[in-house]
């Protein structure tokens, strides 16, 4: 299993008139092999600059990412070894699966490209992802296109996917958002099942605090490019320490401190 | 003055196509003056074409097959809002309800500045106002909603998605509406602007006392603004309680499904999936 480490990594964008933008300050973290992290912060933050350099969308301005205490190679085979071992799943179900081809297509390539599967046994193994995803049966799940499936079933196609290639760790930026509140849980829950039997490193990038805090071990709140509190999840959402954490805590509607905790007592 | 600002009675839209969508069915519900009605429910439950048909935005092939919406008007008569012409549509519209949609904020027209286009609500519906006074009243709306007069010579891409929302929030405001239809107006913001908005509508709600349904998913956050919650599943309302009453002592399945699926921000851990709490709360209504 592979460790991510994320060393001290900025990175700036040149804006208009010469002067620059600092997206990420100074950010590290290490993604280790059973264990989640969640990256909280609102719009603006950083986290999607963090999900891109993670992907290797974007290169940091300073700072590294090491795969097993490497750096990441940005082309070849070993670019191709960083994307077998780290793997995404995007926001949007929507737009990530392309509507002209099979939903066993999309799994097929990544099996291919990281040999994980030969032609002969190909469909066999789609349909093994497929069901891995609670699609079943995953042999005719195969043959739909995206348009047949619901957002939560596209969603668990894209996570089949990443988990295409055997990955150690995968990143899941906003995973649950565009999905409707009563299928988020059974896909995070998915998710969580997934990151156990296989025991993945996963980050969890999210604006949402409480499912941050069921869902990941250690809490990362960002703010401004700058990671200003981390620490175990329930300490961080319990006892914030910083301002700014309590003052997202404290923008989110939490229906228990609204109406009190006497439910049982009411 | 009646205390009941709008009644929809046995209300029933079908989107007639091929194979015909029951979107909305025997709705009944009334809406008190100055109260804040949460509306809750996923995609596809029919809680938006519900908002659409009270303000008679339907087109085809939506259509209102049987009920009836009436406005109870300030000013004592009552309103039919099924059979107005469009010549009376346009004065009910905006005048009488006002709507605040979903993203609302790309909502306005990118080259013309905001002042232009408030200006654009008196001149239309007060037809009577001077320059002057028009450009007084979008300023001080401007004022009101937190964004500031001097932003009258903006263009939208100047602001903030938190300060278009508020100008959207300021025009569906500027005739003095006697019912707000906010459509998921802060789904787009993020949680601290949201809180803001909320604190501002229901402080504005205080000031000049018109109703306000308020359409979203996000069950938690209804919990906390709305008076009572309507709870759609399927096109029909399943429960309609007070948000209190909701949270505590759910009574519908779904409804106790719903609330479920948000895991507790600083409850047990266990309370990932919050199943149980229905029925221990039900055990507690009997005191």
């Amino acid at each position: 299993m592979s460790v991510l480490e994320f060393r001290n990594v900025t990175k700036e964008y040149r804006v208009r008139g010469g002067s620059r933008f600092r997206a990420v300050d100074g950010v590290s973290f290490t993604l280790q092999p059973g264990r989640t992290i969640a990256l909280v912060g609102q719009s603006g933050s950083g986290k999607s600059t963090i999900a891109k350099m993670l992907a290797q969308l974007e290169r940091p301005s300073s700072g590294e990412i090491l795969l097993d205490g490497e750096p990441v190679a940005r082309r070849g085979r070993g670019l191709t070894r960083y994307r077998g071992e780290v793997q995404m799943v995007f926001q949007d179900p929507f737009a990530s699966l392309n509507p002209f081809h099979t939903i066993g297509h999309h799994l097929q390539r990544p099996l291919l490209l990281h040999g994980r599967a030969s032609g002969s046994d190909v469909d066999e193994q789609v349909a093994k992802l497929l069901e891995r995803v609670q699609l079943v049966p995953g042999t005719s799940m195969a043959e739909r296109k995206p348009h047949e499936l619901s957002g939560g079933q596209r969603q668990r196609v894209a996570i089949a996917r990443a988990l295409a290639p055997a990955p150690s760790i995968l990143i899941a930026d906003e995973p649950v958002s565009m999905l409707d509140v009563s299928i988020r849980l059974g896909v995070l829950n998915l998710l969580g099942r997934l990151q156990r039997e296989e025991n993945l490193g996963v980050l969890y990038i999210t604006h949402d605090l409480a499912t941050a805090r069921h869902f990941s071990d250690e809490i990362l709140v960002l703010y401004k490019g700058s990671v200003v509190e981390r620490g175990p999840s329930n300490e961080v959402i319990l006892n914030p320490q910083e301002d700014y954490t309590k003052r997202l805590l404290a923008a989110s509607p939490n229906p228990e401190t609204h109406f009190g905790t006497g439910r049982a007592a009411g | 003055m009646n205390d009941v600002l709008l009644s929809v009675t046995d209300y029933n839209i079908v989107y007639e196509v091929e194979q015909p969508v029951h979107a909305v069915r025997d709705v009944n519900l009334e809406l008190a003056r100055g109260e804040i009605l949460g509306l809750a429910g996923e995609s596809g439950c029919g809680k938006t074409t519900l908002a659409y048909g009270i303000n008679r935005l339907l087109k085809p092939p939506a259509v209102i097959t049987s009920g009836s919406a009436v406005l109870h008007d300030r000013d004592g008569t009552d309103i039919d809002v099924n059979a107005l012409t469009s010549a009376q549509l346009r004065r009910y519209r905006w005048d009488k309800v006002s709507m605040v949609f979903q993203g609302a904020m790309n909502a306005l027209n990118p080259v013309a500045a905001i002042g232009d286009q408030i200006d654009d609500i008196f001149t239309t519906h007060r037809p009577g106002m001077k320059r002057a006074e028009r450009r007084e009243e979008s300023a001080a709306l401007l004022d009101l909603i937190g964004v500031g007069r001097d932003r009258l010579k903006s263009y939208p891409h100047e602001l903030s998605g938190g300060m278009r929302q508020r100008v959207m929030i300021a025009m569906a405001l500027a005739l003095k509406p006697q019912l707000m239809i906010m459509d998921e107006p802060t789904t787009a913001l993020d949680v601290l602007v949201q809180r803001d908005i909320l604190q501002e509508i229901s402080e504005l709600r205080r000031t000049f006392g018109f109703s306000v349904v308020f359409i979203t998913h996000d069950l938690p956050l209804l919990l906390e603004i709305s008076d009572r919650i309507a709870v759609m599943l399927q096109g029909g309302i399943v429960e309609l309680d007070s948000a209190d009453r909701i949270y505590r002592h759910a009574q519908h399945p779904y409804t106790q499904r719903l609330l479920e699926s948000f895991p507790s921000l600083t409850g047990e851990r266990g309370a990932f999936v919050r199943s149980g709490d229905g029925s221990q709360s039900n055990g507690g209504s009997a005191a």
